[in-house]
Formats: structure tokens, sequence, C-alpha cells
């Protein structure tokens, strides 16, 4: 009935675990973005979420090891033996059972208390720094309707979410889609909705997701520190193309998001007046069209 | 009635005997079993007809895998893609998960407990039909046009705005007819459970799979109501004009969130508490040592299913929500764990000193809690809400979510099907063929979803139907698609062990196991009414009880005669 215990059947399995274990000892210190931790560098709020997902994950991997670890050793060593003793039948232990109940409660109570540490400076939108938009070259019209407690000035920039683009509205009634442009050093707070189905707003390297609910206004901040191109997509599912609905953020100098501004409006204004000259013609050529046929 | 004048049959001393008329004879072949009352019966249907779902699912799994394998994949349309992400979850999780876990209940409450049937037959054939005519509604979708909006099935992209077509209806429907086949499953059990246990079997004697089933009823039971009303809620929206989950019509979509996830997450435990009973019958067995810490497990079990639900708002830590809704879920949230972690060392203080029996069923049984902690794990790190905001609605939750229900609770179900195939089939399953199936099952889904943790990290979103080549995740994912291959073919094997072992696998016998619980007291497979004498339990092993008492009448502990145990 019973299989005698081989030592070349218990190999795989101890060598695999224990290899992955070494593996992950080793790679957990030098843990690089997007294999171990989330991305981030990009803004201060990333970093302080890669930061917190760090402390717990380091919390987490002992607990791992030792629960991967006592299983094993248990699999391993108390294989039954032939003529080997009856095993002592233990139903139980109290003090050992407390213990580790107290030890898990523990360990999380201190995850929550570094949870309430990390909170502010994730959720929390920051002051611009000098050298930012609100404090270098000025915008007329930046919203402040709520300034933050830190009292720095900060740009209010709306984003809606649609399938399968995102419009930006920036101060001063600019619009663009797709790319959403914006001053470095500048804290960019963001008003997030969906004007059809539900999105979410993701730049994995500018902070988490806010998703983007039809009939709410969700919010997030981010601010970057030196120009580059940010990229993300859509993260809840919202038809079709969800997997075509990317986002890119590019983060610019003020003084270029100043001219980016004008030489928007400027766009638009054009495509505007385009548009009515072309409603016109339309409208002559039936009316022309019309008198034809009433003639 | 008569007093018999017929000479006596098993009646050796000549008692009135009561003789029954007009018994009419019970249909054979496919007709017995479309007309069955038998839990046995009812149990070994829900298994088969849970498994051929749990194929289709694994095939429409494998399809995403494949599109996947590459960027910019051209296997499906994102139209298809839609549909298969939508189907995959929801044939995985309303017709395997779930009804598996019942279709194990139905075959083994009544005799774990020694009980002759559940306590309503009929209504308990009626669980059954009502689950099979869900997937059938459901599976008719795919002749017009399959869900598209994911198992979820978010308002409003699930409206008829935005999905005119009938699939999003066809999903309403199975919600209704499998909420109704768990909702008179989940009565009947507890009805049973309740009410028929053996003489001697209080509550702190009743195996810790009845425990789990137990639970698992009372929390179908207050969690099925909610999505009722949500479905119901989005098919007037969709057909009479309402606007519940609508914002132009004053409705909001964040309600459906809300009524969809307070079912939803006592959901994932109606999923794998029963997956944690099963292997909470099948350690101590194996290791030969009793269940470490019996109380503290039964325990556990009820404060998961009361924490659960509690926390439901962590899927929606994204959505616009105040401050102290996000500390509440967070901290009800790491609390489950609590309870989580105790069965885990409890699990593993079971096998400790143990003399451990290295079969099939306890390769499955130990690798669910090795591969849950890592989901128990990245769970807490989920449960950070700030840390959620980075990890939400990517891939890390996808592989978070597998390595619960796969790892936990699917390897649970196989440990129970290698665990129990003997009683159900008389015949044992190869053990070679179940731990190569085991090892090609186990390294297989680790090369899965293990680097899935990776692809979300780096900004994989899910439910995506193509990638570009520049995100850099296609590493991820070739390997991903690689170790479902493995992952499909480990199954396999399982079901090929399954057919050859019916006819051609070894008699088991009563009790190939040496297990602790009544059902191994009866033969194998058990007779129609399960057992002639319901043996007195004294413990929470009464078939360890029994084996004493045989060694103690000096009999072959093999040749366990009914009669002779009956020791009341």
């Amino acid at each position: 009935m019973q299989d005698r215990p081989k030592a070349f059947r218990r190999r795989p399995l101890a060598l695999a675990l224990a290899a992955a274990g070494v593996a992950l000892l080793a790679l957990a210190p030098v843990a690089s973005a997007g294999i171990f931790t989330p991305e981030a560098g990009g803004s201060p709020n990333a970093d302080a979420i890669d930061r917190l997902y760090r402390i717990v994950l380091y919390v987490s991997i002992p607990i791992f090891l030792v629960v991967e670890g006592t299983l094993i050793w248990s699999l391993i060593k108390f294989r039954e033996r032939r003529g080997g003793p009856e095993p002592a039948q233990i139903r139980g232990n109290t003090p050992l059972e407390l213990s580790w109940t107290i030890g898990a409660t523990v360990i999380l109570v201190v995850l929550a208390g570094i949870t309430f540490i990390y909170l502010g400076d994730i959720k929390n939108p920051p002051p611009s720094d000098p050298g930012g938009l609100a404090s270098g070259v000025q915008v007329a019209s930046i919203d402040q309707p709520s300034p933050p407690p830190s009292g720095g000035k900060t740009l209010d920039i709306s984003v809606n979410g649609q399938q399968y683009l995102w419009r930006f509205d920036h101060p001063g009634g600019t619009f663009d889609y797709y790319e959403m442009v914006v001053p470095i050093k500048t804290t960019v707070t963001l008003k997030i909705t969906a004007s059809d189905v539900q999105h979410s707003w993701w730049i994995p390297e500018l902070g988490g997701k806010a998703d983007a609910v039809p009939g709410h206004t969700n919010e997030t901040w981010f601010k970057i520190s030196k120009p580059g191109i940010y990229k993300g997509q859509c993260a809840e599912l919202c038809g079709d193309n969800h997997a075509d609905m990317r986002a890119r953020v590019r983060a610019v100098t003020p003084e270029e998001y100043q001219a980016y501004l004008e030489q928007r409006a400027q766009g638009i204004k054009e495509a505007q007046t385009g548009l009515a000259e072309q409603r016109r013609e339309r409208e002559s050529t039936a009316t022309d069209q019309g008198a034809q046929d009433g003639g | 009635m008569a007093v018999s004048d017929a000479p006596p049959r098993m009646n050796a001393v000549g008692s009135p005997e009561i003789v029954m008329h007009g018994l009419r004879e019970r249909p054979r072949g496919w007709l017995g079993w479309l007309t069955t009352t038998d839990h046995k019966k009812i149990g070994i249907m829900y298994l088969f007809l849970t498994f051929i779902f749990f194929i289709i699912g694994g095939v429409e799994a494998l399809i995403m895998r494949l599109q996947l394998a590459v960027p910019d994949g051209t296997l499906v349309t994102p139209e298809t893609y839609n549909g298969l992400v939508s189907m995959h979850g929801t044939t995985m999780i309303f017709l395997f998960i779930v009804p598996v876990l019942a279709g194990f209940g139905n075959y083994f409450v009544p005799l774990m407990i020694g009980a002759r049937d559940m306590a309503f037959p009929r209504l308990n054939a009626l669980s059954f039909w009502l689950l099979a005519f869900g997937g059938v509604a459901f599976y008719a979708s795919i002749f017009f046009e399959p869900p598209q909006a994911g198992w979820t099935s978010y308002a409003p992209l699930s409206d008829d705005a935005y999905l005119p077509s009938g699939g999003v209806d066809a999903w309403i429907f199975l919600i209704h007819l499998t909420g109704l086949s768990s909702m008179v499953g989940a009565i009947n059990f507890v009805a049973t459970i309740q009410n028929m246990r053996a003489k001697g079997m209080g509550w702190g004697r009743m195996p810790l799979f009845i425990w789990t089933i137990l639970v698992y009823s009372y929390l179908l039971i207050i969690a099925l109501p909610a999505i009722a009303a949500a479905v119901t809620m989005l098919l007037t929206d969709r057909h009479f004009g309402t606007d519940f989950f609508d914002p132009t019509g004053g409705g909001d979509p964040v309600l459906w969130q809300h009524l969809f996830w307070f079912f939803g997450h006592p959901e994932v435990y109606i999923m794998i508490l029963p997956a944690f009973g099963i292997i909470s019958e099948i350690l101590p067995v194996f290791a030969r040592k009793p269940i470490f810490g019996y109380r503290a497990i039964a325990a556990a079990t009820v404060s998961i299913a009361f924490l659960a639900l509690l926390v439901w708002a962590h899927h929606m830590f994204t959505t616009p929500t105040a401050n102290v809704v996000l500390v509440f879920f967070m901290l009800s949230s790491f609390l489950i764990a609590v309870p989580t972690g105790i069965k885990i060392f409890n699990w593993i203080a079971t096998l400790w000193k143990g003399s451990i029996v290295m079969k099939t069923p306890l390769y499955f049984a130990a690798a669910l809690p090795a591969l849950f902690v890592i989901g128990g794990i990245s769970g807490v790190i989920l449960a950070v809400f700030p840390v959620d905001w980075q990890l939400h609605d990517s891939y890390f939750i996808v592989a978070h979510i597998h390595y619960v229900l796969f790892g936990g609770s699917v390897f649970g179900i196989f440990a129970g099907i290698y665990y129990w195939f003997p009683k159900m089939s008389g015949r044992m399953l190869s053990e070679g063929l179940g731990k190569l199936s085991f090892w090609v099952m186990f390294v297989g889904f680790n090369m899965t979803f293990l680097v899935q943790h990776s692809a979300g990290l780096s900004g994989m979103p899910r439910r995506i139907y193509d990638y570009p080549e520049s995100a850099g995740w296609w590493g991820f994912n070739l390997i991903s698609t690689i170790g479902s291959f493995m992952l499909g073919i480990g199954v396999l094997l399982t079901v090929i062990n399954v057919i050859r072992s019916i006819k051609h696998g070894k008699i088991a016998g009563n009790d190939p196991w040496k297990g602790n619980t009544l059902e191994w007291f009866t033969q194998s497979p058990p007779p129609e009414n399960n057992f002639d004498v319901i043996p007195r339990v004294r413990s929470v092993e009464p078939m360890k009880d029994i084996r004493r008492e045989v060694k103690k009448a000096g009999e072959p502990a093999g040749s366990v005669a009914q009669p002779v145990a009956s020791g009341t």
C-alpha cells in the first residue's frame, strides 16, 4: 500500500523551491522597477507608493520563506518510514496558536501604521517647486478653487475619458486629445471624469490609478521634475478598443507650456473659423440648390 | 402493510416484518440519471458537468494566452477577446468552482455526517438542473453575441446603449439561474447539516469539510440576494427604461460596483472555504496525525465568513471614495488575513512530526497552502490602498486571483478528486499518472501566473487584447503562455487518469487511505441508502475509533463488516 520513501522523488520539489527561495532573497534587494516593484520615478506620489510597496514586500518575504520553508521541511523530513513509530497524536497547542495569531495581528497593525505615515505624501498634492509654472511665468487663468493646505499654486487640468480617447481641458478653455502637455516642477491636479462608460486614468510612473466614472469627479495629481514623455493607458475595460485607449503626458518647461497653450488656442480658433466657413459654404450651396430645385 | 406469512428473509428471529407493495422500479440507464434524486448520482452529475465547463473555460483561457503570446497579436478580434474574457471568468466562477464544490458537498455531506440522503432530495435535483439550464442559457449566447463586459459587467458598459446585443442578457439569466441553484442548494445543505447528523456528532465533532460547506451555504444565502437584485436592476435598465446605473438619468455606476462586490467578495470565500475544508480532511489522514487545532480552524472558517461580508469595497479603491471608507476597508481586509494565516499555520503544524504518506491527494493538498500563501501575501499588498492604486486592474490582480482561485481552490478540488475518486467509483486513480499530472500542473501554474505579477508591476492592464512591442511586456507574456499550455496538459493528464481508472483502476475497497470520517465506513461506491447501520460518533475521527474497536475485537481491520462497529 505505502510507497517507500525514495530519495530521487523528493529532490525536484526541494531543489526547485530552495532555488526559488534563494533567487528571491538574492534579487529582492536589487529589485528593479517592473519586475519586483511598481513603476515610479516620474512623480513624488509614485515614488512614495513604490517605497510603501517595498516595505510591505520586505515584511512579507520572511513570512513567505518561513511558511514555505517549514512546509517543505515537514514534507521532506516527516515522511512515513517503514517500521517507524506511530506519530504523536498532537491535537493542538494553545500557546503556540495564540502566539501566531497575535504575531500576525501585530504585523498587520504595523503595516497599517506605515500606510498612514505614507498616506499624506501620496494623497495630498504638494506645492509647486520654484521654477514651476505658478511661480514663474504667470498664466492668467490658473484655476484655484481650493488651494492646497501648503498654499502653493497648482495647475488644474480636467480629464475626460471617452471611448477610446482622453480629452484634456487646460485652464483658459484650451483643450486637447491624446496628449496632455504639462509644465515641469508644477503640481498638476487632475479632475477626472468620463462621458460614456467607465475608464481609468493610469500613467504608472506618475502614480496610481483614478477611475473615470460618468457622473463623478475623481482626483489625483502629479509633479514632474524633468521634461519627458510618460505613457499609460486606460485600465478599466471600456469596450472593444479598450487596449487602444492610450494616454501620454508630455512634460515641458513652463515657457514651452505657455507657448503650447497659445499655439493650441490659435489652432482651435482656426479650426473653429474653418468650421464656420465650411458651414456657410455648405449652407450657401444648399440654398443655391434649393433655389434651382424651386426654379 | 401485513404481518408477513412469507418466509422470513434477513430476519432470523422471526419478529414481525413489513412487506412493501407497489414500489415502482427505478428507471435504469440515462433515464435513471435524468430522474434521480439520489445525492450521490446528483453529486456525480455536478462533478461531470462542472468539469466540462472547466475544460471549456480553460480552452477560452488558452485562446487568450495565444493571442497575448506575441505583441500585436491578431489571432482574435477585440470583440472576440472581450467575449473570451467575459466567458472565461463567468464560466470558471459560476459554472465551475462554486458548483463543483456543491458537487463534492452533495456527494459527501450526507456520507460524512452519517445521513442517508440530503434533507430535500428533489430540491437537490432542482438545483442541479437549474445549474445545467443556467449554463445552457449562457453558452447559447455564443451563437449570437457573447457578453463583452467582463465577468463583473460594470455599468454603464453593460447597459443597452453600449452592448445592445443579447450577450449581457444571457449573462443576467446565468446569474439568476445559477444563483437560484446555489440558493436552493445552500438551504438544502444547511437543513441537512443542522438536522441529519449521526448520533453523537455534535458541533465539535463535525468534520471540517462539513463546517466549510455549512459556512459556504450561509455565505451564499447572505450574498446572493445582492447580486440577484443588481442584475434585475441591470435587466430593467437594459429593457424597461429604468436608470439605476445610468448617470444621465440620475443613476450611479458606482452603485453597481457596491452591489456587485457585496456579493462578489463573499463569493471569493464561497469558492475557497470548501477547498480549505477538503484539505483539512486530507492532510491529517495522510500525516497519520489529527488535524492541529480543530477548534481554531472551525472558528477561523466562521470568522473569515463574517469578515468576508465587510471587505467588498477593497475592489473599489480607485473609485472616487472618501478616505474614511478606504481606511475601513483596508483594515477589514488586513483583519481577514489573520484567520486565513491561522489556517495555514495549522495545516503545516498538522504535517509537522507526522508520518506523511506521499500519495497524490497529499501532493495537491500540500500545494494549496504553498500557493495560497502567495495569493495571501499579494492580497495584503493589495489591501494597502495607496499601493492598490498602482496595482488595481493590472496583471498583478490577475496573478493574485489565480493564486487564490487556482492555487487555492482548484488545487484543493484536485486534491478532493484524487482523495474521493476511490469512494465514488470503487477504483483507485493511477498514482504515477496522478503525480505526473501534479508536477506538470504545479510547474505550469507557477510559470503562467508568477510572471504576471511582474507584467502588472510594469504597467500592463488586465483585459487588453493586445500590446505594442515597445511596452516591454512580451517576455512575461510569452513565459505565461507557455506555462498555461503546460497547465492545460497537466489538467488533461488527470482527465485521462479519471477516464482510464473508471474501468481499469485498482479496486479500492472501503477505506483505501485509512480515512478519519464516516464516508470510508461504507462500501465504495456506497449503496443507495449509504449505510445499513449508522455508527454512533464519539470523536471528530469516527473511523479511527471504529478501526480501533475492530482491532480490539480481533478481526482484520480490512474487512470492516458494518454491523460489527455499530456498537452504540
